[in-house]
């Protein structure tokens, strides 16, 4: 292993471009630069910010995109005549195109803004649940998901009579999808599968998945929101009908996010959200609706948020997602033996190849008394560490483990090996103050 | 004394590792459970009156949870017995966070005071006495 590489000084600052090493690889020092949050200190100390999982931190540039939408080009969409309202139309579509091209959608119309990816999984269980499920057949989702894309399929499962199942875990924290044989026979109707667990960061194999249920006539409905901020995704070649993102933990801001599918069945789908914005003609008794993507975007658009998402996407593509990724396995294999080092830590999941930058474990004392995660996380926030404790949105997952809650470590680009050994050093200062 | 110890203060641990009325009497008059959805703490309480009917003579709890949730349980079961049904119906959170001690974020304030609200549940199953709104989210069984 290398030693952790030393910090620039403090002084870097934000000059309009993105800090990129340009030998290859990013310098999270100096890309940290970048993020205000940064300039302050908790606890006296300079904050290792380990919960990107859950939400990102904002760069500059994303803030600054925003504010200069509001401030030079400023109406609502899709309405005005008037050369504003041309301007902000522009700039709503112009995001859309950088979703597009950042997960290499065929067309721009299959890109779906939403408020964030459980809108989005809603919006795919509601409009395709209520028409296309009935009593017989069958919705799968895997024991790792995120309660967004289990606990819409759970509910319309049930409301449809349909039966609902999960895709189990084997024991090292990746899906037995040698089990997918039991449903053999079954009408399956949709699988619905993270393409990265957010809460032990499995990878899952989508493209298997996807195999197995087109071969049944079952759309495959990915949850891609912990996928998109930390690798490169191209739907032709992923498989999926459909991937829902949250643009905030991608280094957007909050109330953004996207639903890509496939022009055919968002085409053949009933609206999610009925209202302004999303017709084609409204009649006294009937009313038809627009084209895509207007019939599911009804309302006014989160418009100065799409532009955000869109300076994000611009930022994380000139660092470059490969960069990205490599630096979070680098993170990840540190974290992984550091914590590993640690007596009385236990680590979840799979092994560092087959995860993306997301640790979760729990903590006991050198005698094997149980820290509880939010004891934990309580004495690392007193050393400015961020991390998540508790369930991660995953109550089947954690019945699986056999934990009522688990620590979570998370990375993104402006993470440092320096981070992941103060976490450690917190760690087992924690312990000692259980001892 | 450093940041940690001066948080997870001696009596606190001490409570959490060595709990008072720890495990759940055997023929309760009252019982109730309840969680923290936020990070799954559980705490069941029983209760056993006096034969006045008023006074709470037993208290026993069972959890599972963080430091503060099952300590702060501990010391509530303290200050619970011998008190009268109407007084604890309407014991202020504040009491028992003035016993704990140490500043809580108001997430942390939901772990402190998570045993208490299954006491006043218990009560209002049992005794019908008042559960005001804020601890009404805990009467889910």
């Amino acid at each position: 292993m290398l030693p952790a590489p030393r910090p620039a000084p403090e002084t870097a600052r934000y000059s309009g471009c993105v800090a990129v090493n340009l030998r290859r690889g990013l310098d999270p020092v100096r890309l940290r630069a970048d993020f205000p949050i940064f300039e302050q200190r908790f606890h006296g100390k300079p904050l290792v910010y380990l919960d990107s999982a859950s939400s990102a931190q904002k760069p500059r540039q994303v803030l600054d995109a925003m504010t200069r939408f509001y401030e030079t080009s400023y109406a609502n969409v899709h309405r005005g005549v008037y050369e504003l309202g041309e301007r902000a139309t522009e700039a709503l579509e112009g995001a859309r195109e950088k979703v597009r091209a950042f997960v290499n959608a065929p067309k721009a119309r299959e890109i779906i803004f939403v408020r964030n990816a459980t809108e989005a999984l809603n919006l795919v269980a509601y409009s395709f649940g209520l028409d296309n499920l009935g009593p017989g057949d069958l919705v799968l989702a895997t024991e790792l998901e995120h309660h967004s894309n289990f606990v819409p399929w759970q509910a319309i499962a049930r409301r449809t009579g349909a039966d609902f199942a999960m895709i189990p875990l084997d024991g090292g924290g990746e899906l037995a999808l040698d089990e997918l044989e039991r449903f053999e026979g079954r009408s399956v109707k949709v699988v619905a599968a993270g393409l990265v667990s957010n809460a032990l960061g499995t990878v899952n194999d989508v493209s298997r998945l996807a195999g197995w249920a087109h071969a049944r006539g079952a759309i495959l409905v990915v949850d891609a929101a912990q996928a998109a901020p930390h690798r490169a995704i191209d739907v032709q070649t992923l498989g999926a009908d459909f991937i829902a993102v949250s643009g905030h933990k991608m280094c957007g801001p909050s109330g953004i996010g996207f639903l890509w599918g496939t022009s055919e069945l968002l085409h053949s789908m009933s609206p999610f959200l009925y209202g302004g914005h999303m017709i084609r003609h409204v009649g006294d008794r009937e009313t038809t609706w627009g084209e895509l993507p207007a019939k599911f975007e009804a309302g006014t658009a989160p418009m100065a948020e799409a532009v955000g998402l869109g300076a994000a996407i611009d930022y994380l593509s000139e660092v470059g997602l490969e960069a990205i990724e490599a630096h979070e396995q680098a993170l990840v294999v540190h974290a992984l033996e550091q914590l590993g080092d640690i007596p009385g830590v236990t680590v979840y999941g799979p092994p560092a190849e087959s995860r993306a930058a997301i640790v979760s474990f729990n903590v006991a004392t050198r005698s094997g008394g149980e820290i509880h995660p939010h004891d934990v996380a309580q004495m690392l926030d007193l050393d400015a560490i961020a991390i998540r404790a508790g369930h991660h949105c995953c109550q089947p997952l954690m019945r699986k483990l056999g934990v009522l809650a688990t620590n979570r470590a998370s990375f993104y680009l402006y993470n440092e090996h320096a981070d992941v050994d103060r976490l450690a050093d917190s760690v087992r200062r924690a312990q000692e103050t259980f001892a | 004394m450093s940041e940690f110890d001066e948080f997870y203060r001696e009596f606190i641990l001490d409570h959490y590792k060595n709990p008072h009325n720890y495990g759940l009497l055997a023929e309760p008059d009252a019982q109730a459970e309840g969680q923290n959805p936020l990070c799954g703490d559980e705490v069941t309480v029983s209760l056993r009156f006096a034969a006045d009917g008023e006074t709470i003579e037993e208290i026993g709890f069972e959890g599972r949870g963080c430091a503060i949730s099952q300590a702060a349980t501990s010391m509530l079961t303290d200050i619970v017995k011998g008190k009268t049904v109407a007084e604890v119906a309407v014991l202020p959170k504040e009491e028992l966070l003035g016993e704990i001690g140490i500043p809580l974020t108001p997430v942390r304030v939901k772990c402190a005071i998570l045993g208490l609200g299954v006491v006043k549940v218990a009560l209002n199953r049992s005794k019908g006495t008042a559960l005001p709104e804020e601890w009404q989210g805990l009467d889910i069984a």
